[in-house]
């Protein structure tokens, strides 16, 4: 195990080093002190090394990241694992705004709440949250698939793409073109492999589907009340 | 005749009143009317403003005289290069021409026309951007130096291609459209299009207008601490705005660690957006130079930011106006699309055929674009040759330097960043206004000091 202190060490050492290593490095476990909020906190990560860090984290914590596996054993500020390639981002605690914006892949869990716009623009992202998420949740969401085991805000799924929602608990309202659907085996397939990844021992049968309506797929005049 | 007949001639048909247009209900106005009232959608079209606005047209220089000495016109040194980012970026750029082109998507171009402007760009010494369908390979394996943008959509966004970038653009607006996501119609959705965007094949796409994972410039800041991180901090990042509230857009960039600051006027050319937003919303280039400059100035920053302006750059002329007004380095994306050869005459039938006429042509979004450029057609898309492109390019962006060069060298400057407001005069009030030159013949420069 490696400790980097970051309030001794500083931020740009903190990511160079991690960035550093290659996929046969031997340093696979990582452990990060005193992140005390800071923003960027093992950004661009490219290895398959688990980090830990040991407290919360400010904006972009895990961004880009590609193989590794980075568990915040605290709360995560905004951005959490933007634009996640690939790899694991485990947050022990709550999430901010904008959890998971942008993915292309790889599994983001959130053990707490997430806050608004989760999953925000998604992109091939898996991302389960153990709690419920905000308003604007999976907004413009293109692929991937949204978890959550609690409740959702808001106009889920606004202007929704191709990305999956499973929800349990109830959904205060669904955004322009998002739907219900049915729950087919495949779907209770994939939520079953989904929570067991994220360790939740939620059952996949009591989850609710939501998609895209594929109705403001093409412009259409009738179709200007919904925008 | 007699006298009655001679003093009563036969009556002919009354003076009528000529037909005379309405001004405000004009032809080209009353179409969009019936066309409006037709198809129940709004018009989305390609390019920036149409609309006769202040520009550089109605700037001249003074040249030199008594009180100042020229250059030799082919045998003194006028220096044209630039460097952009030495703000925080390890590896700055370092350009041999102050003129850059400017970010138009794989997707909205064909991948023909991005390797032509790669090429071109590469021969002339300068560099390129992405647009807002990621990084194709024609465009990185032909361009020398590379813009990666980072938009709102976040299409194809990954750190391999932030990394393998020269530098970073992050896009707040452009001038076409300040406020507005890009849009790329059905068309155009290719197979390999909706692979890179994510997205399926077929659909009309409306890109985000506001990133996803910040607001302000606050979140910026971070954002910018983000990217710097992830590449090392080798990357210039530029923040682009539209012509919006230049002075504070500029002054807030500034404020949340951009290295180089892009100003882009409402002539400034966009894929698709609709007519309405493009004639309507943001300022012209002209009106927003001074307010960058003056921004960067009350910070220390001019020169120190770098600041490229964009929209409606046609010529050398162009490009030592908008730096003697105290830009380091202009942009352009229109005029880049005309040298390879959008709405070029050959193809006249085919404008024709689509309604239009060569000059005119602007529904790019429809992907049926006679040059070859706007088009995912693959029959369209061989109409342009890469290599004659990119020549022809490098021809045009090389006369626009020694343009330049030429006027700098008429008002006695050794490098095109010499040139300064005080070589230039204003043919009309409102140009002299928004350049803060004097209106020529006269000492006025309407809203300085008082009448």
């Amino acid at each position: 195990m490696q400790t980097i202190d970051l309030a001794d060490q500083g931020l740009r050492a903190l990511n160079e080093t991690l960035q550093s290593q290659d996929s046969d490095t031997n340093q696979t476990e990582w452990l990060v002190t005193n992140p005390r909020g800071s923003h960027a906190i093992a950004v661009g990560l490219d290895a398959p090394i688990d980090v830990t860090i040991k407290g919360s984290t400010g904006y972009y914590c895990g961004g880009m990241n590609k193989q590794a596996s980075i568990t915040v054993d605290g709360s995560a500020g905004p951005g959490v694992a933007e634009n996640m390639m690939s790899g694991k981002i485990v947050i022990e605690g709550d999430a901010s705004q904008y959890a998971g914006a942008t993915g292309r892949g790889g599994l983001l869990v959130i053990k707490g709440n997430a806050s608004s716009r989760c999953g925000i623009s998604m992109k091939g992202i898996n991302i389960v949250v153990h709690g419920n998420i905000g308003h604007m949740s999976a907004f413009m969401a293109q692929s991937g698939t949204l978890v959550v085991c609690g409740d959702a805000g808001d106009a889920l799924g606004d202007s929704l793409y191709e990305a999956r929602l499973f929800v349990r608990g109830s959904v205060k309202s669904l955004g322009a073109d998002c739907i219900k659907k049915d729950m087919r085996p495949e779907h209770i397939e994939l939520l079953r492999g989904l929570l067991e990844e994220a360790g939740s021992d939620a059952r996949p049968e009591d989850f609710t589907r939501y998609g895209s309506a594929r109705k403001l797929y093409h412009f259409d005049i009738d179709n200007a009340g919904a925008y | 005749m007699d006298d009655h007949q001679k003093n009563n001639p036969p009556r002919t048909m009354p003076p009528r009143t000529m037909p005379i247009q309405s001004a405000t209900f004009s032809n080209p106005v009353n179409a969009e009317i019936r066309r409006a009232a037709a198809t129940g959608i709004y018009d989305i079209r390609g390019g920036g403003a149409k609309r006769r606005v202040p520009h550089f047209d109605d700037l001249l220089f003074l040249g030199a005289s008594m009180s100042r000495y020229p250059l030799e016109g082919y045998r003194e040194k006028c220096e044209t290069s630039v460097t952009l980012g030495s703000r925080f970026a390890k590896k700055p750029i370092h350009l041999d021409i102050p003129i850059t082109v400017a970010g138009m998507s794989f997707g909205a171009l064909s991948g023909p026309a991005k390797e032509a402007l790669g090429r071109g760009a590469t021969m002339a010494g300068t560099s390129t951007t992405t647009g807002d369908g990621g990084m194709t390979e024609e465009e990185r394996g032909h361009s020398e130096k590379l813009i990666y943008q980072y938009l709102p959509s976040r299409y194809g966004m990954n750190p391999d291609d932030l990394r393998r970038a020269d530098a970073i653009e992050v896009v707040v607006g452009q001038g076409a459209k300040p406020g507005g996501g890009g849009m790329l119609l059905g068309q155009k959705i290719s197979d390999r299009v909706a692979d890179m965007r994510d997205l399926p094949p077929g659909i009309d796409q409306r890109s985000a207008c506001r990133h996803p994972d910040w607001t302000g410039p606050d979140d910026l800041e971070i954002k910018i601490l983000e990217l710097r991180e992830i590449t090392g901090w080798e990357k210039p990042i530029y923040v682009k705005v539209g012509g919006a509230r230049p002075y504070f857009d500029t002054t807030l960039a500034v404020k949340a660690g951009a290295d180089v600051v892009v100003v882009d006027g409402m002539q400034g050319g966009t894929a698709a957006t609709q007519d309405v937003f493009i004639e309507n919303v943001g300022q012209p280039t002209l009106a927003c130079i001074r307010p960058a400059v003056k921004a960067l100035q009350d910070l220390g920053m001019h020169r120190e930011v770098q600041l490229i302006v964009s929209g409606g750059v046609r010529s050398g002329a162009d490009v030592a106006k908008a730096l003697a007004l105290g830009a380091d380095a202009v942009s352009i994306g229109s005029a880049a699309m005309i040298a390879i050869g959008d709405n070029d005459p050959r193809w006249e039938d085919d404008y024709n055929a689509l309604g239009t006429t060569a000059g005119a042509y602007d529904d790019w979004h429809e992907g049926n674009d006679p040059a070859g450029i706007t088009t995912q057609d693959p029959a369209l898309m061989a109409r342009l040759d890469p290599v004659e492109g990119g020549r022809r390019l490098r021809n045009y962006l090389k006369v626009m330097a020694l343009e330049a060069q030429t006027i700098a060298r008429a008002c006695g400057k050794n490098h095109v960043h010499n040139l300064e407001p005080e070589d230039l005069c204003a043919l009309t009030i409102e140009a002299a206004a928004m350049a803060g030159v004097p209106l020529a013949g006269t000492s006025w420069i309407p809203g300085s000091g008082s009448f």
